[in-house]
């Protein structure tokens, strides 16, 4: 129907015209809710209609205008972004289905503003996912930024707007700050910011001048939420469940991960990265960041401040595999990007039900909710046991690439850290669970309530499905992914 | 003597140093204007300075004048002229204002006007 | 001779001779429209100028047929061009613009001498940016202040008067400095046309008469230019204005003091001055830095917003001032890029902060508070315009920092450092820029306050968004200022 190169258009255009007709429907909120839906179904039909061909090894471009002389806005389609672009167009549809029910069901002021901001986070995650070079991705990256913060400030109260301060100083700050001067570093060494497989620096820069520019994508990135700049996340917390679900879940803290993953694979280069020692400092970096997110997680009591310790710590994981720069533990960075995905974004549904059913956040309060909702603690479960990494959910499958990866590198410290970290995970899930589901209910609700609205409990449903799917049927996606291994 | 021979230019430091001072010195905004005039004015004498030529005449041409008759420098007589009507244009801008600052404060001392403002 | 070959000197004239008749008309908006059809005609003659040298030509212009260097000479290349159209160009919009809001604040009987002084302060502006002579860049310099002096007087508050009265004797001091180094050049090198006195000032024997110039104009210029700390004039200056005439000098005149401070130096004193790029820099930069941090953290502190946006442009200054000290064609770019980007961005705030003036009769950014809501176009340009000063991609604050940051990699320790410094005030200006938003979108107004119900009226709403989308494009397809800026980067240095 469409070339390939408009179909990249596409994926920015439809979400920017849905913006604007969502802004233009406010006053009708059916309309805007219908306008919604169909802008997220569009979408995703229209960037999942890429995927045969990037499976079949095409690489689809789209090159726009010249913005600074020798860097345009371009993009090309690869397989690290294909997937990223149509697990978030995918789940944008489900979380869509969920934000009426939240939204509504909670009665939140301003739904137009949070409406409209909605579709423009998601243009920039396409443009992340499918930008073809660093600046490309860059800007997308500030775009997202900038369109999430109404979404977090969204409630408006003095609590919110200093976390929403937060989110937004650390997010523009180690972007402006780190990034931007990485990547104008990286420009003034290799003249080019394309982003080619094998890399572009290669022989262009040595020790110990690298491990600076490292050190400057890996925090410079802060949405990959390596520590000590994670705070950002948790104080994201503040936002609606809908928004903390897609975006702080998977949108922007993959669109971190990845923009990781990519500045290895194609601005480095993985060979080239591996033969220097400093790349063991990610490593190091991020082995801490799992295992200190999970000791502060296991103090959490706030269910969403927990599952957020809980993504910093699995965001890590990506980190890991990644910086591990063997092929199976690449290739499980981008399925751990997916896995997770699907587990925290049920965790994260999960959690919004709770709230709209019961209007509770801390867990020790929730003891027993399970007999009074138990789809949604099912589906919490299903989440959990992912996020623990056993079968039959898809985190085993993601964890079971970074072990091998580990394994072929003989690095005993990422083996040591997997398995710690897999412990404590069962630590600050499991009892919690099984208190849902076997002790007795502990604080009476305010009114008595079962399930959440059925918009809610569908989607948290399908996306625990999705969780076992992803287990049963992950080889066409590793397939894919092995993909960027090839130069 | 040669020192001596530079003493315009030493009043040219000297005036500008006193205009400055007078500029900065006073909050009474007529003296600082005075001060900014006397400022410019060592300039007009600068300039005039340099275009005297030991021996030369006024760069008028009359006839018959011996062919290897020395000239001042008419140039920066005619650049200074064009100097003094902006200074003169700066000046009366100022007094100007001045008087409007009058009208509305009652005071043109710039301390009384700046505890005025504060109030404000 | 045909009508293109004029237009030079019609860039100038057109508003010289507009001035006295705006003046004459005394009948109801007459004398804005008279200095709308100057300046929109200036701008044209400016475009069309650019037109012709983009391709790296320079036009010289004989006055009077008088040959150099015995006449003037005007000297039009890439980098004047650009400048031009920048002056031209926030004359124009700012007059369009600003019908209401100065039929609101400056009222009906001085408009004659008013829109007079205006007209005069773009001729003024452009003589200075298209001369070639030394001398005759003070006398437009001077009528382009003496102008704006009265343009700043205007203002609706009394302390506008006290802000006047600073910014002349300021500005006064700045000339006059700036004439002394004149003179000296004069006498080291008996001549004013600029390029003659490059071409004879490498004969010049004593170096110190040269640096003694040089350092006469250079800080002449940077007190016009407003780099910290020469800036005290400044704030108050943009700040009791009215909010059009702001919008006219904060995107304007200070810049073409800084253009004038790159031609002279780099024109006639970077090569023949011995250590130059040195003396340059240990001068530049820590004026450049101590701008950045300190108009930034004046600005995080202020509570008037139209100050707010005067300590920012501190700030900005300080970064041109960076780039010009980078003494390279990267970092030259930067400055000028900056120049005209900084030009784009702060008119179209102040003009957001017009509107906003407009109805909530107060710039104090407390009472801002519901802005967002009740003036949803005007604050997503003032929005669009902070992320500009923040430097966020997709707008032209990006391109700047772009340049200014490749400017300063190239300098190697020093530049990492230049590098620390530029990104650092960016995220202080987060801070300032975000406190503004704050207030606009999450604050509730107060009980007591009056309600604002009606966005900003249409005659304005459509010149801001016109200024704000030239600045989206400009970030989208950078090319236009930036060839024109390498390529008057690259005349100055010599590199063409």
């Amino acid at each position: 129907m469409f070339t390939e190169s408009q179909t990249i258009l596409l994926a920015l255009v439809i979400p920017f015209i849905g913006a604007f007709g969502v802004a233009l429907a406010g006053r009708w909120p059916n309309v805007r809710e219908t306008v919604t839906l169909t802008t997220a179904v569009l979408l995703a039909v229209n960037v999942w209609s890429l995927l045969p061909a990037v499976y079949a090894g095409g690489r689809p471009e789209l090159h726009l205008v010249e913005m600074l002389p020798g860097l345009s806005i371009a993009f090309k389609v690869e397989p690290l972004g294909m997937l990223f672009a149509a697990l978030a167009s995918g789940l944008w549809i489900v979380n869509s289905v969920y934000s009426i029910g939240y939204m509504r069901g909670n009665n939140e002021q301003n739904q137009t503003r949070f409406y409209t901001c909605f579709p423009i986070a998601l243009m920039a995650a396409m443009g992340i996912a499918f930008s073809g070079n660093l600046l490309t991705l860059f800007i997308f990256y500030e775009v997202l930024t900038i369109s999430t913060y109404p979404l977090v400030a969204h409630k408006g109260d003095q609590a919110t707007i200093r976390s929403a301060r937060v989110y937004m100083g650390i997010l523009l700050g180690t972007s402006i700050g780190l990034l931007l001067p990485a990547m104008i570093w990286t420009y003034s060494l290799a003249g080019t910011l394309d982003f080619t497989p094998g890399g572009i620096l290669e022989g262009r820069i040595a020790e110990p001048l690298l491990a600076v520019l490292l050190l400057m994508y890996a925090i410079g990135i802060g949405k990959a939420a390596l520590m000590p700049i994670h705070r950002w996340l948790p104080a994201a917390m503040v936002a609606p469940t809908p928004v903390s679900a897609l975006l702080h879940a998977v949108a922007v803290v993959k669109a971190g991960v990845f923009t990781i993953t990519k500045v290895f694979v194609y601005i480095f280069g993985i060979d080239f990265l591996f033969a220097q020692p400093s790349h063991k400092l990610v490593i190091w970096l991020a082995c801490f960041t799992i295992v200190v997110s999970s000791f502060i997680a296991l103090r959490q009591t706030n269910l969403k401040r927990l599952l957020a310790y809980s993504t910093i710590g699995q965001l890590s994981y990506v980190v890991l595999a990644a910086s591990i720069l063997k092929p199976l533990s690449e290739v499980g960075a981008s399925m751990h990007m997916m896995a997770h995905a699907f587990g925290k974004i049920t965790l994260f549904f999960a959690a919004g039900a709770i709230y709209v059913a019961s209007k509770k956040t801390d867990i020790t309060e929730m003891h027993g909710i399970g007999r009074r909702m138990p789809w949604t603690m099912a589906a919490f479960a299903v989440g959990a046991v992912s996020m623990i990494g056993m079968p039959p959910t898809a985190g085993f499958i993601s964890k079971w690439y970074i072990l091998g990866g580990a394994i072929q590198d003989d690095n005993y410290l990422a083996l040591a850290t997997l398995v710690v970290s897999t412990l404590l995970n069962a630590a600050y899930f499991l009892p919690f669970v099984f208190a849902a589901f076997l002790y007795k209910e502990n604080v009476p609700p305010k009114k008595e309530h079962g399930e959440a609205p059925w918009p809610m409990v569908a989607a948290l449903t399908l996306t625990a499905l999705l969780t076992f799917g992803f287990f049963l049927f992950h080889q066409p996606i590793a397939d894919l992914e092995a993909q960027i291994l090839l130069k | 003597m040669e020192l001596l021979g530079l003493y315009n230019y030493f009043v040219f430091a000297v005036l500008l140093m006193v205009g400055l001072y007078c500029i900065l010195a006073r909050t009474n905004i007529i003296k600082s204007l005075i001060g900014l005039t006397i400022f410019q004015g060592a300039v007009f004498l600068l300039y005039i300075s340099m275009d005297k030529i030991d021996g030369g005449t006024g760069p008028i041409i009359l006839e018959g004048a011996p062919a290897d008759t020395i000239y001042a420098n008419p140039l920066p007589q005619v650049l200074i002229l064009t100097a003094i009507v902006v200074g003169i244009s700066t000046t009366a801008l100022g007094l100007a204002v001045a008087v409007r600052i009058r009208e509305a404060y009652g005071t043109i001392e710039e301390d009384e006007i700046q505890e005025m403002d504060r109030e404000q | 001779m045909t009508l293109h070959d004029q237009l030079p000197a019609l860039l100038v004239v057109v508003p010289l001779v507009t001035a006295p008749i705006a003046y004459l008309l005394r009948a109801h908006g007459l004398p804005w429209a008279a200095a709308v059809a100057a300046n929109v005609t200036a701008f044209i003659i400016a475009c069309a100028l650019a037109a012709t040298v983009y391709g790296g030509e320079t036009i010289i212009y004989e006055m009077g047929g008088w040959p150099a260097p015995y006449g003037i000479v005007l000297h039009i290349d890439a980098l004047s061009a650009l400048m031009a159209m920048l002056v031209t160009g926030a004359s124009a919009a700012a007059l369009i613009f600003g019908a209401k809001s100065l039929a609101d604040e400056v009222g009906e009987e001085i408009a004659p001498s008013f829109f007079a002084a205006w007209i005069l302060c773009t001729a003024g502006l452009t003589g200075m940016v298209i001369t070639g002579d030394a001398f005759n860049i003070f006398v437009f310099m001077e009528i382009s202040s003496l102008s704006t002096y009265i343009l700043v007087s205007a203002g609706p508050d009394r302390r506008a008067l006290v802000a006047t009265y600073r910014y002349i004797v300021m500005g006064t001091i700045g000339a006059t400095l700036y004439l002394i180094g004149v003179g000296f050049l004069y006498m080291a090198t008996g001549s004013l046309n600029t390029v003659d006195i490059a071409a004879r000032i490498g004969d010049v024997t004593e170096v110190r008469l040269l640096l003694v110039a040089a350092g006469f104009i250079t800080v002449g210029l940077a007190l016009k230019a407003a780099i910290f700390p020469l800036h005290s004039w400044m704030p108050n200056a943009y700040t009791f204005a009215p909010n059009v005439v702001t919008v006219f000098i904060a995107a304007a005149s200070a810049k073409v003091s800084l253009y004038v401070l790159i031609r002279i130096d780099y024109a006639i004193f970077y090569k023949n001055i011995p250590n130059h790029e040195l003396q340059l820099a240990l001068l530049l930069v820590p004026m450049g830095i101590l701008a950045l941090f300190a108009g930034s953290m004046l600005a995080i502190y202020e509570k008037n917003l139209k100050r707010l946006l005067a300590y920012s442009s501190v700030a900005q200054v300080g970064y041109i001032a960076l780039g010009i000290s980078m003494a390279s064609v990267s970092g030259l770019t930067a400055a000028i890029v900056h120049m005209f980007n900084h030009g784009l961005i702060k008119g179209g705030m102040f003009m957001a902060v017009a509107c906003l003036a407009l109805r909530y009769r107060s710039v104090n950014i407390a009472n801002l508070a519901g802005a967002g809501r009740a003036m949803p176009w005007t604050m997503a340009a003032f929005v669009i315009g902070g992320l500009g000063l923040i430097g966020v991609p997709l707008t032209p604050g990006f391109i700047s920092k772009w340049y200014l940051v490749l400017g300063a990699l190239e300098k190697g320790g020093l530049g990492a450092v230049l590098v620390a410094a530029i990104l650092l005030s960016s995220l202080l200006a987060v801070i300032y820029v975000w406190k503004v938003v704050e207030v606009a979108y999450f604050k509730e107004p107060r009980a007591n306050a009056v309600p604002v119900e009606r966005e900003a009226p249409l005659v304005m709403l459509i010149p801001t968004w016109i200024v704000v989308l030239a600045g989206l494009w400009i970030a989208i397809d950078s090319s236009m200022p930036v060839t024109m800026a390498t390529l008057g980067a690259e005349t100055l240095l010599g590199a063409r």
